[in-house]
Formats: structure tokens, C-alpha cells, sequence
């Protein structure tokens, strides 16, 4: 019994090593990149380059543009995932938790976006803001971010919500909460884990768009750090060391983030675990 | 707490709605990261010479690009001056539906002043012909910005390595085949080139068959009228199952884009690439020690000429709805006057589209200009063939080279997909 | 009455996801539908009405289409049964106390993170055939025969390709699995092992169970997004060789740039569109039955 839990130990302990070297073997490379030059960025495997350009960031920071661009990328991301939050989460309790007329099939309505991905929609999609005159704004680029995460935001918190018992919201009802407080006070803390997940699902989504990005806006002022990004990926030239410099940079941000919301899960369990 | 929300989202709410006003001036809308900034200074020296404002903003990737501006195109939001990547079909269309402005009044002025400082090739490739087969009222529509040809290219330092000549590449199909043999037995890896992006395999396909059947052939199996499974289109096809035989394509080419084919030619790992013009600017900047020259492409058979892609490389066009014509015309006038073109192509090693530059160009530059005596494209025929027949043709070109497939096979198989669009079309 | 008033007051938790849905998801949708049953390059001023001549060439015509629909099948059962595996297992183990779980639970989720510029960089170097590292451990571990060109070898393009979209995915299931097992209450572990259970049957019989939605939550998520996989093919084959890398939706962005027919992109779109969500219904429906049982 004691061995064979020792050897589940190594055995695990192996196997987490093994992925996690393959999975940090790509940042080491790009890092290390990032402080070559053009001539030696594929010829020199060093890990560590012994001349290395760390004037390289500073380069890809000014002829980037990231100054603007990473104030927008920011503004974005914040308000479109707080949106996304928002709204995909009273949607999700309503149907997870309340009654009305027509539930299920709203559910599925909002959902099935999800489900039915249509490529070439983007160009109705610039169409349509267009119309809107919302074409080279920064409200027509976040409305549109806000709805593309909902679909995916309100199942993944429906499933949380759903695991929440009923007998706590009962208990919270008879004490006198409507709806808004129970939504508020206990669901929402309740499914930190799964906002967490939808957060840094919709945090790297947005920080990571382009596409849309390059339809819908025109001002330079406007444009997400990705814009700054492929100044340096020319129709035929493509400056490796600056790519790698400016993609360490917008890259980041978000671990970071995600570093930082990863001890929230925990201390949402925790606070979950004490209060239950 | 809550007053601090409202205060924030008011504020997000203001900073969400601003929206810069409309700039007086020429607005140009391009692709070409390399020469964005190349056209910052020349939108400052125009500024300067004419007092007049031009923006030039860019879009990047061209795929990017390409659905930018067409869902422009849709809501009628072009800017004055642009591009229009795509096929000849794809041009015509824009000019169509109203979008491009017909230029061949200013270009004919002075006895034809600004159509004759270009290359022939280019106004060509600019130019609707009288009865041409979209319907388009003839004249000229685009302005060519540089030239460019696809040719065949190989390293000297390899060739000496193999105690090969370094200036006797190999002209025809056997010196290929024979110098590829040499080549292995000194352990250098063949041929490199972005096969992943399947136009250049149509493009090398393409050159091969004219130089077997000749243009008339070609155009006439496009139309419908000799079918791929012909003893000549088997030939074709064959040369790529002799060089899968003869292991003279690195097989990763198969499949790499051309970026990638780039890195590796320019890295000394292969002696042969089959790139465009527009890869001196490329090695230049990867390895500036790089020795190289272009070489057409090995010659099959000596009935017709050895053809080869080229022409104009990059065109603009003007927005036919556009408020500023006449200022864009003339901006585009200085634009390819013979000084911006020098230092165009000072900047960014490419072809210029104006003849008088021709004479400023560097060595390597100067050679590549050589092959212009022998290119054709596309967009000068009088018929295409349609793109779904195109894939299955150079996809199955693939399949050939990983030995998936047979020539009789392939061959076949285009066949079959082209009397299905025949059909269609009826 | 007052029901009527608690249904409206439920409603209006709804009504913002609503608003957004019909202003910004229904115009697109209409549009795509109405175009697909049009002969359009997505340029001109005018289209042809052909009626549901796209869907009929779609069924009977596009060989290519259905292929990158296996193509991309493949991939999706790959990811539901290794990645989701690896994932859950990575997860467990994090779980459970192990040296350096903080490390773990920040490393794993580096590929997602990861710009896909890097990784089709990275993969080219691995899968190259001269002097890329794959070939060169296999070399080193004296497998010399078994090296080959990963990317352009026709039997092993579409593996090579799945497994890098594992590699960049596995991360997502890592995370979602992991919030999940942290949700369960450590008591009940703890219960079960004074009860005298093993480590496997608190596995089997207690977490598993628990974690039944979580699993076709992961499922779901990952049959969507793996079936749209696009810029890992672009950066590496291409679709290539031949079409044996081909994925829907680099069919529909061919068919959209590539060929200029937008109507026939938006068709094919919508058959992709309609085959996902019958997929995805099935899997709720499942879901649904397993959990009333």
C-alpha cells in the first residue's frame, strides 16, 4: 500500500514536470529571442545570448506605439469583461435559479450564438454598426465584444449556479432578500470560481482580438496593443527579435492578471467553505 | 460606494463614445507594413512641397485587409485612395459596382505623359481591353506602385561547397536534375520554397506548362477545350514526380508558408529557392552576407519559351465616390514620379513601376530586372481558370510530391472537378 | 398577481443579454442566412437568387468540405479523450497536495496564454525534418527511422497538428477542472477516509460523480472550440498536404477570400453552424438524463 502510493507520487510528480517544462520551453524561447538580433534570432541557439539587445523592448515599446495601444488594450479588457460579467450572470441565475415565461427556451436562444458559429458574419456585423454609426468607436468595438462572450459566459455560470442547493437561497427568501440581494450577496460569491473562469476566458479573448479590431476602428487612438503587434510581421519582412520583444510584452500583463485571480479562487473557496 | 460606480462608468461611458473628427485630406488605406515608413515621409514631404494633408493608414495582415475592404465596399465608407487585393475578377467587380475611378483621361494628358513613364507591364496590368470578358469599359484603372517576378533562385556558396560552378546555375530541366544529384551527394538540401501558400505551386506548375504546351494550350485547357489529361499536362505533372524521385524539394516545403522557406534559404540551409522579387529585401535583413542570384526557371523544352510570373508587384486605386479625386490623382502622380520611385526602391530593394527609376537598383536588384523579358500573369490573359479547379490542381501537385498520389491519378482528378465547373457555368 | 409581477421581475434579469442579443447576434445571423441562398463575391452591387443551390453543391458537390470536417472530427475526439484526460489528471494532482501546486497551476496555463505567433513558430522547429528537435531526440534515442517530416507526411500531418492544439488547450480543461475540484468540500473526503476508503474509490465514487456537469461543461467547450480550429493550421500546413490538415473553417474563409463566393461561405457556415449545434444538443440532452437519474 505505502509503495505503490509512492510510486503514484513519483509517477505524478514526473508526469507534472514533464508538461510543465513543455509548456515554459516556448516563453524561454521567446524571451530569449526577443533579445537577439535579425541575423542571429535562428541561427544563434543559445538560450542566453551573450550580447544581449535589451534595447530590443524599448524599440518594440516606441516604434510599436504601445504606449496608446496598451492604454486601450486596458480599457477593453476591463470594461468589456466587467460587462460580460455583469449581464451574463443575471442572465445565468435568472435561468438557472428563477421562474418566467419562455425560460428554457431563452436559454437556448442565448446559447445557441455559441453554438452556431457563422465566419463572415464579421462584415454584416460592420454593416450593421454602420448603421449605428458606431464604426470607429470604442463603444461599437465593446458592445460587440460584450455580446460575442455572453453566450459562453451565461452557460458556464448556469452549470455553477446550478450546483448552488436550493435550500440557501430558500433560507436567504425567508429571511427577507428579494431577488437582487440574493443574486447579489449569495450566488455571486458563491460561483467565484466559475467568474474567475469566465474572466480569464474573456480577459484573454479580448486582449488577444484583432480581427474585429482592424474592421470596426481606423484611428490609431483607438487600437489595441495586437495593432502594435504587426508593425513588426511586414507582408514579407518580419522582424522576429521586436515581434518577440513586443509579444513579451502584451503577454505579460495577462499572467500576471491571472496569477492574481488565481489566489482569489482559493480564498473564494475558503470564504465558500467557512461560511457553508 | 455606489456614487464611485456611477462616477467610473460615466466616465468609461464618455471616453467610450469619443470619436475623433474628420480630418481634411487624402486618406490612403494600405497593407504594406514594410513601406509604412517609406509613406510617412513622403505623406511629410508632400505636405511640405504642396501644403496638402495625406494619411496613410495601415491594415495588417493582407487577409485582414482584404475583408477590410470589402465590407468598405458594402457600406459605401472607402477611403480615397486604396488597394484591391484579390484576382482580375475581383478588380472588376470594385470597378462594377461603382467603386474605381476610370483613369484613363489622366493618364493619356500631355500625349500620354503619366502612361508613359511606366513599364508596359504595368499599365497593362491596370488595363480593362476593349470586348475583355467582365464587360468593363476599357481604360485604365489601377497605378502600379513596383514590379516584382517570381524566378527561381540559388546560393552560390552552396554550389562552390559542391564543386559546383557558382556561375553556371542550371538552365535546363537535365542540368537540374543532374546538379540536384551532385548536390545530394555533397549532403546540401535542395530546393526551398513556400508550397504551404498553394498559389506558388500553381505559379512554378504554371511555368512549366508554358514552356511545354505554350500560352495558346494553357488558355485553351482554361476554356475548357484541351482537357488536364493531355500528354502535355501529364508532363507537367510528371516534373514533380521526378523531383519527388529525386528528392530535390525539402519535404517540410510542402507544407511551410513562405516565410519560413525564406528563413531557411537565407540561413545557408538550402541551395535553391523559388521566391519573388521581393526576398532581397528579406535575405538582406536575415543575412546581409547572403550570395545569391536568380536564375529563371530550368528549361523543359525547347519548343516554346521559358516563362516565368511578374509584372506590376503592388497597385492602388481611387475611390471612384470620393470627394478629393482630383487631389488623390495627383498626389498618386507624385507618388510614382521618378524621385519617390528612387527612393522607394532604395528603401525597400524592390522593382520600381516608373522606367526611369530602373537605372538607381542595386546588383542583385539589376539581375531580377532581367527577367522581366520573360514574364507573364494572370491578370493578362484573357481567361482564368476557376480557383476551385486551381486548388485541386495544386493540391494534388502536393500529393504528388509526398508520392500520395500519381500524375494519372492527379491528372484525373483535376479533370473530373473542371468538367463539374464547365457544367456550372453552362 | 403577484406571480405575474415575480415572472416579470425574474424577466428582467434577462432583458440586458436579450437587448444585446437581438441588436448585435440576430442582424449578422438574418444577414448570413439571406445571403446564403444568393450567388454573391461579396463585391458587387447586385446578387443572383439561387435559391438553395449553395446548400445542394454543399451536400453533393464539396468533397473538400466533408473531408475538413473529419479532418477537424479527428482533432475533436483526440481533444475530448487525451487533452480532457491529461487535464483532469493534472488537475486531480494539483489538487491533492503537491510540492509546488502554485508553480503547476501558473505553468500549465502558459500554451493558452500564449500568442499563436509563438506557438506556430515553435511547433515549425519541432516538427522540421532537418534540424528540427523532435527529429533530433528521436535520432539521439537511436529511433532514426521514425523521424520524418512530421508537418508534410501525409499519415502524420493532421496527428502533429492535433497535438499542438492539445498542447495550447489542455490549460482551459486544466482551469475549469480545477475550480470545479476545489468546490468540492474536503469533509466528504475526509469522512470517506475514516470510513476506510481508498484513494481510487473517493475518486470513482465520490468526485467523479460530483463532477459530472464540469465533464460536459469541458466537453462542450471543447467540442466548439476545437471543431473551429483555424490559426494553428494557417501557421503550420496550411491545410496541407493535399487536404489532409483541411478544417472547416479554412474551407469557409476560402471559399469567402480565396474564391470570392460569400454566399456559398455563408451556406457552408451555416451547415458548420447547424452540425456544431446539433452536436452541442446532444450533449445537454445527455447531460440533462444523466442528472435526473
Amino acid at each position: 500500500m505505502k509503495n505503490s502510493s509512492t510510486g503514484n507520487y513519483l509517477f505524478s510528480n514526473l508526469i507534472c514536470i514533464v508538461v510543465a517544462i513543455s509548456c515554459v520551453f516556448p516563453l524561454i524561447w521567446m524571451i530569449s529571442s526577443s533579445l537577439k538580433t535579425q541575423q542571429t534570432v535562428f541561427s544563434d541557439m543559445s538560450i542566453i545570448p551573450s550580447n544581449p539587445q535589451w534595447q530590443n523592448y524599448y524599440i518594440a515599446w516606441t516604434k510599436g506605439n504601445f504606449g496608446t495601444y496598451f492604454f486601450n488594450s486596458v480599457f477593453y479588457t476591463v470594461v468589456v469583461v466587467f460587462g460580460i460579467i455583469l449581464i451574463a450572470s443575471m442572465s445565468a441565475y435568472a435561468i438557472s435559479k428563477l421562474h418566467f415565461f419562455g425560460k428554457n427556451f431563452i436559454f437556448i436562444l442565448l446559447i445557441s450564438t455559441m453554438m452556431i458559429p457563422i465566419p463572415g458574419a464579421f462584415v454584416a456585423l460592420y454593416v450593421l454598426l454602420n448603421k449605428l454609426g458606431l464604426v470607429n468607436t470604442r463603444i461599437g468595438y465593446i458592445l460587440c465584444q460584450i455580446n460575442g462572450g455572453l453566450a459562453l459566459g451565461i452557460f458556464i455560470l448556469k452549470t455553477f449556479f446550478d450546483k448552488i442547493p436550493k435550500e440557501l437561497e430558500d433560507a436567504a427568501r425567508i429571511d427577507g432578500c428579494n431577488k437582487w440581494q440574493a443574486y447579489l450577496h449569495i450566488a455571486l460569491p458563491l460561483a467565484r470560481p466559475a467568474i474567475m473562469v469566465v474572466a480569464i476566458f474573456n480577459v484573454l479573448a479580448v486582449w488577444n482580438e484583432y480581427l474585429l479590431a482592424m474592421l470596426i476602428l481606423s484611428d490609431k487612438s483607438l487600437m489595441p496593443l495586437q495593432r502594435g503587434l504587426m508593425v513588426f510581421q511586414g507582408a514579407h519582412i518580419t522582424q522576429y527579435p521586436l515581434l518577440m520583444a513586443g509579444i513579451t510584452i502584451t503577454t505579460l500583463p495577462v499572467v500576471v492578471i491571472y496569477l492574481l485571480m488565481q489566489r482569489h479562487i482559493i480564498s473564494g473557496i475558503i470564504a465558500g467553505a467557512l461560511k457553508g | 460606494m455606489e456614487r464611485i460606480i456611477c462616477l467610473l462608468v460615466s466616465v468609461f461611458i464618455f471616453i467610450g463614445c469619443a470619436r475623433k473628427e474628420q480630418e481634411s485630406g487624402i486618406v490612403i488605406w494600405h497593407w504594406m507594413t514594410d513601406r509604412e515608413d517609406v509613406f510617412v515621409e513622403f505623406a511629410k514631404k508632400y505636405k511640405q512641397q504642396t501644403g496638402v494633408q495625406v494619411k496613410f493608414e495601415l491594415y495588417a495582415p493582407s487577409e485582414i485587409y482584404t475583408q477590410k475592404i470589402r465590407a468598405a465596399a458594402q457600406t459605401n465608407t472607402l477611403p480615397d485612395i486604396y488597394g484591391i487585393l484579390g484576382s482580375k475578377r475581383d478588380f472588376a467587380s470594385f470597378i462594377k459596382s461603382g467603386h474605381v475611378e476610370n483613369l484613363t483621361e489622366q493618364m493619356e494628358l500631355d500625349g500620354g505623359k503619366w502612361k508613359n513613364s511606366f513599364f508596359e507591364k504595368v499599365v497593362e496590368a491596370n488595363s480593362f481591353k476593349p470586348g475583355n470578358r467582365f464587360g468593363i469599359e476599357p481604360g485604365i484603372y489601377g497605378v502600379g506602385i513596383d514590379m516584382m517576378n517570381i524566378q527561381m533562385l540559388y546560393n552560390k556558396d552552396l554550389f562552390k561547397q559542391a564543386g559546383l560552378d557558382p556561375e553556371k546555375p542550371p538552365r535546363t530541366w537535365t542540368e537540374f536534375i543532374e546538379i540536384n544529384r551532385k548536390l545530394k551527394k555533397a549532403n546540401i538540401p535542395g530546393l526551398v520554397s513556400g508550397f504551404g501558400e498553394i498559389w506558388l505551386i500553381e505559379c512554378l506548375a504554371n511555368n512549366f506548362a508554358f514552356n511545354i504546351m505554350g500560352e495558346k494550350k494553357v488558355l485553351d485547357t482554361y476554356r475548357g477545350q484541351v482537357p488536364y489529361t493531355d500528354p502535355d499536362w501529364m508532363n507537367v505533372f510528371e516534373l514533380f514526380d521526378i523531383m519527388r524521385k529525386e528528392e530535390i524539394i525539402i519535404k517540410d516545403s510542402i507544407t511551410m508558408v513562405n516565410k519560413s522557406a525564406e528563413q531557411l534559404f537565407s540561413n545557408n540551409k538550402a541551395a535553391f529557392a523559388f521566391n519573388g522579387s521581393w526576398c532581397i529585401n528579406v535575405y538582406k535583413g536575415m543575412n546581409p552576407s547572403l550570395n545569391y542570384a536568380p536564375m529563371l526557371v530550368p528549361k523543359v523544352s525547347n519548343k516554346y519559351p521559358v516563362r516565368i510570373w511578374g509584372g506590376q508587384g503592388a497597385y492602388i486605386v481611387v475611390n471612384a465616390k470620393s470627394s478629393k479625386k482630383k487631389q488623390a490623382i495627383d498626389f498618386l502622380k507624385w507618388l510614382t514620379a521618378k524621385e519617390q520611385q528612387i527612393i522607394l526602391v532604395q528603401k525597400t530593394s524592390n522593382l520600381p513601376s516608373n522606367k526611369e527609376a530602373i537605372s538607381m537598383i542595386d546588383p542583385i536588384l539589376r539581375e531580377f530586372s532581367l527577367g522581366m523579358n520573360y514574364i507573364t500573369h494572370p491578370s493578362m490573359w484573357n481567361v482564368e481558370e476557376s480557383p476551385e479547379v486551381v486548388e485541386v490542381f495544386s493540391k494534388g501537385i502536393q500529393s504528388i510530391l509526398i508520392g500520395e498520389k500519381t500524375p494519372q491519378e492527379v491528372a484525373l482528378e483535376v479533370q473530373k472537378i473542371k468538367l463539374q465547373k464547365l457544367k456550372e457555368t453552362k | 398577481m403577484s406571480r405575474i409581477k415575480d415572472s416579470i421581475t425574474s424577466f428582467l434579469f434577462v432583458v440586458p443579454a436579450l437587448l444585446m442579443f437581438i441588436v448585435f447576434s440576430v442582424y449578422p445571423f438574418l444577414k448570413v442566412f439571406q445571403l446564403s441562398v444568393f450567388d454573391w463575391d461579396g463585391i458587387a452591387r447586385t446578387m443572383k437568387f439561387i435559391g438553395l443551390n449553395n446548400f445542394k453543391n454543399i451536400f453533393t458537390l464539396d468533397n473538400a468540405f466533408w473531408i475538413s470536417m473529419r479532418n477537424a472530427g479527428f482533432i475533436t475526439f483526440l481533444a475530448l479523450t487525451f487533452q480532457n484526460t491529461l487535464a483532469f489528471f493534472l488537475a486531480h494532482i494539483v489538487d491533492s497536495e503537491i510540492r509546488g501546486k502554485n508553480f503547476y497551476r501558473t505553468i500549465f496555463f502558459l500554451p493558452p496564454v500564449l500568442s499563436g505567433i509563438v506557438v506556430g513558430l515553435i511547433w515549425n522547429w519541432i516538427y522540421n525534418s532537418d534540424y528540427g528537435l523532435l527529429n533530433k531526440f528521436l535520432i539521439w534515442l537511436g529511433f532514426s527511422n521514425l523521424a520524418r517530416a512530421w508537418l508534410s507526411d501525409p499519415q502524420t500531418a493532421l496527428l502533429s497538428v492535433s497535438i499542438i492544439h492539445m498542447w495550447k488547450g489542455f490549460g482551459w480543461g486544466f482551469v475549469i477542472f480545477l475550480a470545479g475540484l476545489q468546490g468540492i468540500p474536503r469533509d466528504l473526503y475526509e469522512a470517506a477516509r475514516v470510513d476506510g476508503a481508498s484513494e481510487t474509490q473517493i475518486l470513482t465514487k465520490i468526485t467523479i460523480p460530483i463532477m459530472i456537469p464540469i465533464f460536459f461543461l469541458v466537453s462542450i467547450l471543447t467540442i466548439l472550440g476545437t471543431m473551429q480550429i483555424y490559426d494553428i493550421i494557417v501557421s503550420t500546413t496550411g491545410g496541407g498536404p493535399g487536404f489532409h490538415t483541411e478544417v472547416p473553417i479554412t474551407r469557409i474563409i476560402a471559399s469567402m477570400l480565396g474564391s470570392s463566393r460569400f454566399g456559398y461561405a455563408c451556406a457552408q457556415g451555416i451547415v458548420f453552424g447547424l452540425v456544431l449545434l446539433f452536436i452541442s444538443l446532444l450533449q445537454i440532452k445527455l447531460s440533462q438524463n444523466l442528472r435526473s437519474e
